[in-house]
């Protein structure tokens, strides 16, 4: 086995910031804005680094797709222990309609050109929420998957993942090479501080073009409007319960 | 200063200085705050003081980090996942 292992990261809106949409309703508001890397994805580094750490896998590459300021968010994965980075330039139009479908496209590519035992992803990312990438690229490749792990443990050459599920835990054992998608409860990320992210300025990123993978980045999807969500409305106060009831019956609710 | 001594302590600065971008009460409110906290000390000689001081401030950063990822995990958790009963 390569030992070698994948992990994707998206540069998002930072989670923090109040998000406004676009006065066309064709969009949120990004420019100005500030952005950081996908606090899943970061689960998804801390596990690759603990790995390596552990002497279990022998390399971490970052992956980014998207345009020059992706760069940032790979520095930050080699400032929290990445060994070296891949940016794969996606800009302009085709960066509005990225979605999971090219990006696991471009992921099965570079997992394949990579000779990757293990792809790690976060399990969604917190602007589109989508929670597909991962089990697409893992379709596109054939290989088995363990979403929302929450613990991993690498056997041989297989790999035991305890799954976050509705009813509880469920626990896998998958064969490599496989996809992971990293769950909340994972570990807890390291923060990328300046004397880590100093060290990491050596570390070298790759840049790829979409198109010396095969990938084709035309969009299945139109976004035809982003909105807001409703207003909550005021609540109304009563005095009585008989109040209470004339009101529910006046609205038709009993 | 001492000599080694003042090279820790920029060092110090600077890491906290970075680390107050993410403040969640701003990036100038920290700085002001961080660089007041500096002042106040700048005329310590006493090596020994000095390293006292220097390991409050990697104190510092220690809680800031831990500060930073409560504060998101606790965001996270609230967004995507059911209370517990």
């Amino acid at each position: 086995m390569s030992g070698r292992v994948l992990v994707g990261v998206k540069r998002v809106i930072d989670y923090a910031v109040k998000i406004r949409v676009k006065p066309d309703n064709s969009g949120v508001v990004t420019d100005g804005v500030k952005h950081s890397m996908n606090p899943f994805c970061e689960i998804a580094v801390e596990e690759a680094v603990k790995l390596k750490e552990k002497k279990l896998i022998k390399e971490v590459v970052a992956v980014s797709c998207g345009p020059q300021q992706s760069q940032e968010t790979i520095r930050t994965a080699l400032a929290m222990g990445a060994d070296r980075g891949i940016h794969v330039e996606v800009a302009g139009k085709d960066y509005e309609t990225l979605g999971p479908l090219q990006v696991s496209k471009i992921m099965a590519a570079l997992a394949k050109k990579e000779d990757a035992q293990l792809l790690i992803l976060g399990k969604q990312a917190i602007d589109d929420d989508c929670n597909q990438t991962g089990q697409m690229t893992a379709a596109l490749l054939d290989w088995p998957q363990g979403t929302f792990a929450s613990e991993v443990s690498l056997d041989g050459d297989k790999v035991k993942v305890v799954r976050e599920i509705d009813g509880g835990l469920e626990t896998i054992k998958i064969s490599t090479p496989a996809v992971l998608t990293a769950d909340l409860r994972l570990n807890t990320p390291r923060y990328a501080t300046l004397p880590n992210i100093m060290k990491a300025k050596k570390k070298k990123i790759a840049n790829v073009k979409p198109a010396d993978l095969g990938v084709d980045l035309t969009s299945r999807l139109e976004v035809l409007k982003v909105e807001e969500p409703p207003q909550r409305e005021a609540g109304v106060k009563v005095e009585t319960v008989e109040d209470l009831v004339g009101k529910l019956k006046e609205t038709g609710r009993i | 200063m001492a000599n080694p001594l003042k090279g820790e302590v920029i060092r110090l600065y600077k890491n906290l200085l970075y680390l107050g971008r993410e403040y969640p009460k701003g990036s100038v409110y920290f700085r002001e705050r961080l660089k007041s906290a500096f002042m106040k000390n700048k005329d310590v000689t006493d090596p020994e003081q000095i390293k006292k001081l220097v390991a409050r401030g990697d104190f510092v950063i220690k809680e800031l980090e831990a500060l930073y990822f409560l504060r998101k995990y606790r965001a996270i958790k609230k967004r995507y996942y059911e209370p517990e009963e």
